[in-house]
């Protein structure tokens, strides 16, 4: 029935790499940093319907410490810039950002005084989703890119 | 009460110190001077038939460049929207306000809640309000340089807060 059947041998031959990369990839803790409507299509994502769990990322933590996958959800002004960079920097590494939407990527249509030109003006940026909200497929394709990525990494890459 | 009829009233009462009146899509408007605001406003919510219990919203405006408009003497104007949720009429009370040199009297001890109101007009357009208890910024973060909505506020130009700035005081009010 499991794994067990498939191979002969109590032991398997992999790489620390391998081993720990598929653990994270798997169980992203995502932390959701909603301000606008993209936020409310994230809920569609963990929803049913959609089902984020199917990539092993359905457990929303609302505490930066807790979380290691960020996503920026809707437009940042200024005034709230320092909250965005402030949690990030609370969070531990391992630590990924999909930057969700037109507003969290570029500011969106909100060309003024108060929003934020992009977030990767306070903290660094792995996935951008076009979208206006996005669409969730469009969100799991993020999920799928950020999973692609952490394959190719070091652990030891990560303080 | 019909709505110009209102106006009406206004003008016998008050006279001159009405600048001037307009309508457009059936809402009615007066213009006055900000010396006589709190006058008008005491008027207009504690007079019986009128009784204009709500304050819905103050607004800034800043005519500056406005089109085919040269010869209008004052740059800004703070527009208040009145109803009354017993007779179920509406007016518009506008206040011009030449320049930045001039203040307009705060009405927040007859509506509570043109407190906000107006600290969010003299955040955006830097029209102060005399008399306001805490007249500081309410949308825009206290390192902010200049007044977002006025018309010659560069559009580009951007103003980054680096560090959090001070949580929101909860300042407790005694409403009047």
């Amino acid at each position: 029935m499991g794994l067990e059947s498939q191979v002969n041998s109590p032991f398997l031959a992999t790489t620390l790499d391998e081993v720990i990369n598929w653990g994270r990839k798997n169980s992203m803790w995502p932390l959701p940093f909603g301000t606008a409507c993209c936020a409310i299509e994230f809920m569609g994502v963990v929803s049913g319907r959609f089902d984020i769990s199917r990539f092993g990322a359905e457990l929303v933590r609302f505490s930066p410490r807790q979380a290691d996958l960020l996503l920026v959800m809707g437009t940042v002004t200024q005034k709230q810039a320092p909250v965005l960079k402030q949690i990030y920097d609370q969070m531990p590494n391992p630590k990924w950002v999909i930057s969700m939407g037109a507003c969290a990527s570029s500011g969106g249509f909100y060309d003024n005084y108060s929003v934020v030109q992009g977030i990767d003006e306070l903290i660094p940026v792995d996935v951008y989703v076009a979208g206006c909200p996005p669409r969730p497929e469009n969100v799991l394709g993020a999920v799928v890119k950020i999973q692609e990525k952490i394959e190719r990494e070091k652990a030891a890459d990560w303080k | 009460m019909d709505e110009v009829q209102i106006v009406e009233r206004l003008k016998a009462k008050f006279g001159e110190k009405i600048l001037s009146t307009y309508t457009f899509a059936g809402q009615h408007a007066v213009t006055i001077g900000p010396d006589s605001l709190r006058e008008v406003l005491i008027w207009l919510r504690d007079d019986r038939e009128l009784d204009f219990s709500w304050l819905m919203d103050v607004g800034g405006v800043d005519y500056l460049g406005y089109p085919g408009d040269d010869d209008r003497e004052w740059r800004f104007e703070v527009a208040y929207q009145l109803y009354s949720l017993g007779k179920n009429h509406r007016i518009r009370v506008k206040v011009a306000v030449t320049d930045d040199s001039v203040s307009v009297p705060s009405v927040w001890d007859l509506w509570g809640v043109a407190n906000w109101m107006e600290r969010e007009v003299w955040d955006l357009f830097g029209i102060r309000f005399d008399g306001h208890p805490n007249l500081r910024r309410i949308l825009c973060h206290d390192e902010f340089v200049g007044h977002a909505l006025r018309k010659d506020y560069p559009i580009n130009r951007r103003q980054k807060l680096l560090q959090p700035s001070e949580m929101i005081l909860c300042e407790r009010m005694e409403w009047a």
